[in-house]
């Protein structure tokens, strides 16, 4: 065993998959907890872990839960790689090696999103660190203004916890859940459209704070959209997607002006974006 | 060579003054005279920064590529021994003969500043091809040394001051005026090692690799869209590995790879920051080659057939090989 | 100050490596570079600069970090132990000292990387003046006394007497291993040569090179010169520059299975490599433009924001040596000074 007392940065410990469940085609979300049961370790709604398929590698991914529920984590993954192809065929009881949390957090604790009214805005997988602020202010629902979840899918069969957005968070105090799939479809009584058209439709005030998380060329549409809306890009946050490969800042690979991802980020403020150099 | 070096810009000129090419490959100066770098001349401004001189060793031709895949058309000042990828590059379909304008310079050799240096020489301020001899002064005193003991290997063993491609022919050919080596004196000696002398050999040689891939990147055979070993995907990404297999074998797939289209050039060895004699494995395949289908030259032509893809029936017997080739 | 005559030399070496791993310039195979010295190793200490750097003796190119054993569903995570064994670095010139304070920026911050920490506390560094700069040498751009170069114990080779004096407690420890060597000399003899070194340095062509204030202060203005397309348009993308390079610190970390389990190892890396920043749907910097500015950058102007003020670079010129097309940080550096654009 180690000789150093503590845990190198890089050295990940050990979690168990207790629960998988199939969200649409290509994502999965998997329950993991400590052996002895509860969160691997603490974090804060936005925070992001360190993912090992040995033999494949690691790979970041944005935690789905919040940390209000102690008993477990869940991440949200998309298959779209080799190393998420191996999570992907993980099975529940298997043990799997995860370290974090890693980068800042969603102010959830600040004067910046308590008791301010907010909307969500998410597109595909974009959902998964969403999610965990979402679950984080309804636990806490008195610390918060009014909720506005925006979200957007390919399809029906591609929303990301259908059951819970259609059914349990529209029942949530001054809570509202606003839907929209790119192309009409049989069954369908929703809005259909892309995100930046439904957000104009939606007609919101610009007196909110925004939380914005998708892919990259959706999160530029949609700040176009807010802008034109009367947002100020310091009523907005979003996340950046970056290769990452050691989480603490030392390895390079997700610097972008004199910022890492990883540590400085994942959550920006859309306005802090703007002074890096044009390259994410 | 300063004659040539007027020629060349007076034609880089006239080729961009008269749009024939956007762009001209050539060499730039760098701090110390002897650190020419590769350039791109796509402005008339950019010229009196051209220069052609002793100190020109780098292979231009793969940067053809970039301008073919673009549908450009550029022109390269190529010496008699850079022709050879030009050709192969061409055979390879990674550059289009109709889009590039190929004009040969003469060359007497390029001096390897490596072998300045090993003589003990530091602090350069100035360096001077005087005929046949050069002087180079430092901040310590002035040596003066003989061309031909300070030229690089590849130039030792030239091919020639024919081109095997060109469109146009600048000034009088010139020959490299030194003691010849035997471009397979290498080989020759690995061949009279043991096999179990040869893979020490190797292992010690391939055990110097840093895996910074500069010979794969200047090679003009390696013309991979995506190698190999950049491929994550493929397992054998190539990144140092836990031990030294991988280097071998990245050098053993290379060679394998340009066997039949290694032109020759040299260029591995010399670009390589650990000295590595990197040739030695494609000379021995290239020996190889010419002795089971008879004398061959990767590069001399664009469009004969390379042995390796052309199958005949008298073609030799795979047992042959399986002694080593000798 | 005390002194070693070169007689002794090698009862010197002896003395040191009975203290831990020694690493010393020598020549191998017409290279100097840093080795580990035994008996017979021929230890060069005219060379001015080693091939390589010697950062890998705190950072390796290639390090095994953790195995992972599965077990059915189960998966264990066995840690691999901290280097533990004393190492002497000697002969390190003032650039590469240099050099260990810009990487213990990257790796001793918080969190701190256990290995590198172990292994830097590990060693003693005994560093080794210059009296021969050479042309490629600009040390001095980032205020680094060659003459004087710091480390646990300085060294100046003067004639044929090594000139000795520990500037540290670990330094002053190892002087007492080997201080039955050693013998009183003239700081005078020293301070001679210093000044004479400092004579040929100020004829070097790089002497008055210094790296123009507005490149770390006009940030966007760098970014975005058109200089980059004519810098980048020759580079080969390989790696030379930075695995040579003594600040260079980007990693990689894979996965190698190898007898029922897998060795999860950390490797240089650099962000001139196509598939740095490849992610499965995209790729930020998908061309060698972007790729060529993102070392310079790092190096000239997101790292010293980062930290006071420190450059990546500490001008040991060996980008300027090894670089097959001679693209290098000093002509990056004069190109954007008298670019138009920035």
């Amino acid at each position: 065993m180690c000789n150093c007392g503590s845990k190198d940065v890089l050295t990940p410990q050990i979690g168990v998959v207790t629960e998988i469940r199939t969200e649409t085609s290509d994502v999965k979300t998997f329950r993991i907890e400590k052996p002895e049961g509860g969160m691997v370790f603490d974090f804060m709604p936005g925070q992001c872990a360190m993912l090992s398929a040995p033999g494949m590698g690691e790979a970041i991914f944005s935690i789905t839960s919040s940390p209000t529920t102690k008993d477990y984590m869940e991440f949200s993954i998309k298959r779209c790689g080799e190393i998420t192809e191996c999570l992907h065929a993980m099975e529940v009881g298997q043990q799997i090696a995860i370290r974090g949390p890693y980068g800042k957090s969603f102010p959830v604790t600040t004067d910046a999103l308590k008791h301010k009214d907010l909307i969500f805005i998410a597109g595909g997988i974009g959902l998964a660190p969403l999610h965990s602020v979402i679950d984080y202010m309804l636990a806490k629902r008195e610390d918060y203004g009014s909720i506005d979840v925006v979200y957007g899918a390919r399809s029906k069969e591609d929303f990301v916890d259908y059951k819970e957005l259609s059914e349990v968070w529209p029942q949530e105090k001054n809570t509202k859940v606003h839907l929209t799939i790119d192309r009409a479809q049989e069954g369908w009584t929703g809005n259909v459209g892309f995100v930046p058209q439904f957000l104009k439709d939606l007609k919101f005030t610009p007196d909110k704070t925004v939380l914005l998380c998708g892919p990259p060329i959706m999160i530029k549409l949609c700040l176009a959209a807010l802008i034109e809306m009367g947002f100020e890009k310091t009523q907005v946050y979003t996340t950046l997607e970056f290769r990452m490969k050691c989480g603490v800042g030392k390895c390079g690979r997700c610097n972008v002006g004199n910022k890492y991802v990883c540590k400085d980020g994942p959550v920006f403020r859309c306005d802090e974006i703007d002074e890096l150099p044009d390259e994410y | 060579m300063q004659k040539i070096a007027e020629l060349i810009k007076k034609e880089a000129e006239s080729l961009l003054k008269e749009k024939k090419v956007t762009a001209v490959l050539a060499w730039q100066p760098g701090e110390f005279y002897y650190d020419n770098s590769p350039a791109y001349f796509t402005s008339l401004e950019q010229l009196d920064k051209l220069v052609y001189n002793e100190f020109c060793p780098a292979n231009l031709s793969k940067y053809l590529m970039t301008g073919s895949k673009k549908k450009e058309t550029m022109a390269i000042f190529a010496k008699p021994c850079d022709t050879y990828g030009i050709n192969q590059l061409i055979k390879d379909h990674r550059v289009k003969r109709e889009l590039i304008t190929v004009i040969g310079i003469p060359c007497s050799g390029m001096i390897d500043i490596k072998k300045i240096k090993a003589q003990g020489v530091k602090g350069i301020i100035s360096v001077a091809v005087e005929g046949e001899k050069v002087i180079v002064k430092t901040a310590y005193g002035e040596k003066t040394f003989n061309k031909t003991d300070i030229l690089l290997a590849k130039c030792m063993s030239c091919k020639g001051s024919d081109y095997m491609i060109a469109d146009k022919e600048l000034g009088e050919k010139m020959e490299v005026k030194c003691q010849k080596l035997d471009p397979l004196a290498g080989v020759t000696k690995l061949e009279a090692m043991t096999s179990k002398e040869r893979f020490a050999f190797w292992q010690e040689e391939l055990s110097k690799c840093i895996r910074c891939n500069a010979c794969r990147d200047i090679c003009p055979a390696c013309s991979c869209e995506q190698c190999i070993f950049d491929n994550q995907e493929a397992a054998v990404a190539g990144k140092a590995s836990a031990n030294t297999a991988e280097e071998q074998m990245f050098h053993i797939i290379r060679a394998y790879h340009v066997a039949g289209r290694c032109v020759g050039c040299g260029e591995c060895a010399r670009v390589c920051p650990q000295g590595i004699q990197l040739g030695l494995l494609n000379t021995k395949f290239s020996k190889d080659i010419s002795m089971f289908y008879g004398k061959y030259q990767p590069g001399a032509d664009t469009d004969s057939k390379a042995p390796l893809v052309d199958y005949k029936f008298d073609d030799v017997e795979p047992t042959i090989s399986a002694k080593g080739g000798r | 100050m005390l002194k070693i005559n070169k007689a002794k030399w090698l009862e010197l070496f002896a003395a040191l490596s009975a203290q831990g791993t020694l690493y010393v310039p020598a020549n191998v195979d017409d290279k100097v570079d840093f080795t580990i010295w035994q008996n017979a190793t021929e230890v060069d200490l005219q060379a001015t600069q080693t091939a390589k750097s010697i950062k890998n003796i705190f950072f390796p190119q290639v390090e095994n970090l953790l195995d992972f054993k599965t077990d059915g569903l189960k998966l264990s995570v066995e840690q691999r132990m901290l280097p533990e064994e004393a190492t002497i670095a000697f002969g390190v010139r003032g650039c590469d000292v240099r050099s260990f304070e810009v990487l213990d920026k990257v790796f001793l911050k918080d969190p701190v990387d256990t290995f590198y920490k172990a292994r830097r506390e590990n060693c003693t560094i005994v560093s080794l003046a210059c009296s021969a700069p050479d042309e490629t040498c600009f040390c001095g751009t980032f205020a680094i006394d060659a003459t004087n170069p710091g480390g646990d114990v300085t060294t100046w080779l003067v004639g044929d007497e090594l000139f000795w004096q520990a500037n540290t407690d670990k330094g002053s420890q190892l002087t007492e291993k080997v201080k039955t060597l050693l013998v009183e000399g003239d700081a005078a003899e020293v301070a001679a040569q210093q000044k004479a070194t400092k004579e040929i340095m100020a004829k070097m062509p790089l002497a008055d090179f210094k790296i123009a204030a507005k490149i770390p202060a006009e940030q966007e203005k760098v970014f975005n010169s058109t200089v980059w397309q004519q810098l980048s348009g020759t580079c080969l993308s390989c790696c030379a520059c930075t695995y040579v390079c003594p600040t260079c610190h980007c990693y990689d970390v894979r996965d190698f299975e190898v007898d029922n389990k897998v060795e999860r190892f950390r490797c240089w890396d650099s962000c001139m490599c196509k598939d740095f920043t490849k992610m499965a749907a995209v790729n930020p910097r998908v061309s060698r433009l972007e790729r060529f500015r993102q070392r310079y950058m790092h190096k000239l102007v997101y790292f010293p924001e980062n930290n006071e003020g420190t450059f990546a670079c500490v001008g040991c010129g060996r980008c300027l040596q090894k670089c097959p097309v001679n693209l290098n940080i000093v002509k990056v550096a004069k190109a954007l000074e008298v670019a138009k654009d920035v």
